[in-house]
């Protein structure tokens, strides 16, 4: 067998970066005008369940929460297929096994959101992590391509882009209590993405590594209270 | 498997640069660029195994050809491959492991009707053997051409394997050459071990002005066996140049008609007589022809190059 433990060794995360960060920023600004003006339905859509939630307390009802699973389940399924697998596969081969992952998620987060079995959590820290990470992945994390000097164009939307749904989706799980067995398991692929995509942008060079870091870190220290 | 012979095809290597330049001056004397105005042709160096000449400069595609279905990017990796050609260039070097540049370069390709100059030098990337001859025509379906030049073990993945079946194929005449390839100084000694004892006509490895470890034994030992040597990673993928464009162009880059880094550590490179052709990788025009222009004018001698090395390493 070729090779050993020393050549591996040997490989910098910079050794399996296969794309140039252009390459890679401009996915998103191709995405965005596929998709256009879906992007203003997604922001309206997340502010008014936003306000929804606001009215009951900040508290979701089993309601809202039922419709934030039926959203993201949606938003999963159309990340998995106009992102991951039409536009970051063909220059990252390991888009191509994430893809059918994100139509998994997103058949888990619909069946739980019909099944009708939610439950809200009612840890007060729980709740204000959980709702931060959305409001993030909602209006903040769109801004941070403008902000790093990038066009707009390139801004990365919930639903549509893989590190926006990723955090919305651990924001929601925080709310929300469930069948242990099935409830862990959706944890695993937005957990799995924010590492491996904060690996990536971190080997790019962006400090956008950094938020998604972040973002398991919140989620992982929201989900040990209660 | 037996061991080959001592290989007679390993020239003298200032005949062997004779050779190559009295080749280009009878095969490609000048070259029209797109003005029309006439370049002079690129230096050339002889394939030891068969005596055809290459230019000393030629394209990777790892990364730089990776785009993806970014119509505007793959436009200029149309630009570049056409002014690669247009400045007398004609390995094109990739992978299956590069992403999407094999489809990338196919497009250049059909667009611009495949140059006849063309030598495509290709990679099989599987561990599973019983694989390779899939992988390898989907790599010829992306690139759209009859049979690719050269084909080489990539990484030295699986090369025990995939040899025998590479060397069944070169008789056939489904290619014309094999080879092996490796990185960033890895497996160096296992790259040696399967240079002595089997009949490949290439090698790839990474050579620059700071990683030079492949002067020690690989270099000279391709020289002994009539091998010819790819030369990947000349500008470290970008951060040799980087590192280096912070500082002056020392005076020593004049003698050899060199104007910017990349071109000096370009000579650097293709100077070492083992040296064959070396494959940087740009997705810019500018770029691409700046790198040509290396294989262009006096290349530095023993001397200089120890100078060079010495200087780069204490910047």
């Amino acid at each position: 067998m070729s090779g050993g433990w020393a050549d591996w060794l040997s490989y910098r995360p910079s050794d399996f970066l296969m794309f140039a960060p252009r390459i890679y920023w401009r996915l998103f600004e191709s995405l965005n005008l596929a998709f256009w003006p879906l992007q203003t339905g997604i922001v309206l859509a997340g502010a008014s369940w936003l306000v929804w939630v606001w009215r009951d307390g900040f508290v979701p009802s089993r309601a809202a929460a039922r419709a934030a699973l039926a959203a993201l389940a949606f938003g999963w399924a159309l990340t998995a297929w106009a992102f991951l697998w039409q536009r970051l596969a063909p220059i990252h081969w390991l888009a191509g096994y994430v893809a059918p992952l994100g139509l998994l998620q997103a058949a888990g987060l619909l069946a739980w959101a019909l099944h009708g079995g939610v439950q809200v959590h009612g840890q007060r820290t729980r709740l204000a992590l959980g709702l931060g990470l959305i409001a993030w992945a909602l209006f903040a994390h769109p801004l941070l391509a403008g902000l790093a000097g990038r066009p707009w164009a390139q801004a990365e939307f919930s639903g549509l882009a893989a590190d926006p749904t990723a955090i919305a989706t651990l924001g929601l799980l925080l709310l929300l209590r469930g069948p242990s067995g099935p409830l862990h398991a959706l944890w695993l692929l937005p957990m799995g993405w924010c590492l491996l995509s904060a690996a990536t942008l971190w080997t790019m060079g962006s400090m956008q590594g950094g938020v998604l870091f972040a973002a398991v870190l919140l989620a992982g220290a929201g989900a040990r209270r209660g | 498997m037996p061991r080959p012979p001592a290989s007679p095809r390993a020239p003298d290597p200032r005949r062997r640069q004779l050779l190559g330049q009295a080749a280009a001056g009878l095969a490609l004397p000048w070259l029209g660029d797109k003005a029309g105005a006439q370049v002079a042709a690129p230096l050339m160096r002889l394939i030891p195994s068969s005596g055809e000449a290459l230019p000393v400069v030629g394209l990777g595609s790892w990364i730089t050809f990776n785009v993806g279905g970014d119509a505007a990017a793959r436009e200029a990796c149309v630009a570049v491959v056409r002014a690669f050609f247009a400045a007398g260039g004609r390995m094109i070097d990739s992978s299956p492991m590069y992403g999407s540049s094999q489809p990338t370069i196919g497009f250049a390709l059909a667009r611009l009707g495949p140059p006849a100059a063309l030598f495509s030098a290709e990679k099989v990337w599987v561990g599973d053997a019983a694989r390779g001859p899939a992988q390898m025509e989907a790599s010829r379906a992306y690139w759209g051409v009859a049979r690719f030049d050269l084909m080489q073990v990539h990484n030295l993945l699986s090369w025990q394997e995939h040899l025998p079946r590479l060397f069944d194929m070169k008789a056939a005449g489904r290619l014309r050459y094999v080879g092996i390839t490796t990185s960033e100084g890895r497996r160096h000694a296992e790259m040696e071990r399967v240079m002595r004892s089997q009949p490949i006509d290439f090698v790839q490895l990474s050579y620059n002005l700071l990683d030079r470890e492949a002067e020690q034994r690989l270099l000279p030992l391709a020289q002994e066996r009539g091998i010819a040597v790819i030369v990947n990673r000349p500008f470290r993928e970008g951060a040799l140049l980087q590192q280096m464009s912070r500082h002056r162009l020392p005076g020593w880059a004049a003698e050899i008609d060199c104007n910017v880094w990349a071109q000096a550590a370009l000579k650097f490179v293709v100077s070492h007589p083992a040296v064959t052709c070396a494959i940087p990788g740009t997705s810019q025009v500018a770029h691409r022809q700046q790198n040509m222009a290396a294989a262009r004018g006096p290349l530095p001698d023993a001397s200089l190059r120890s100078r060079m090395a010495r200087e780069v390493a204490a910047l």
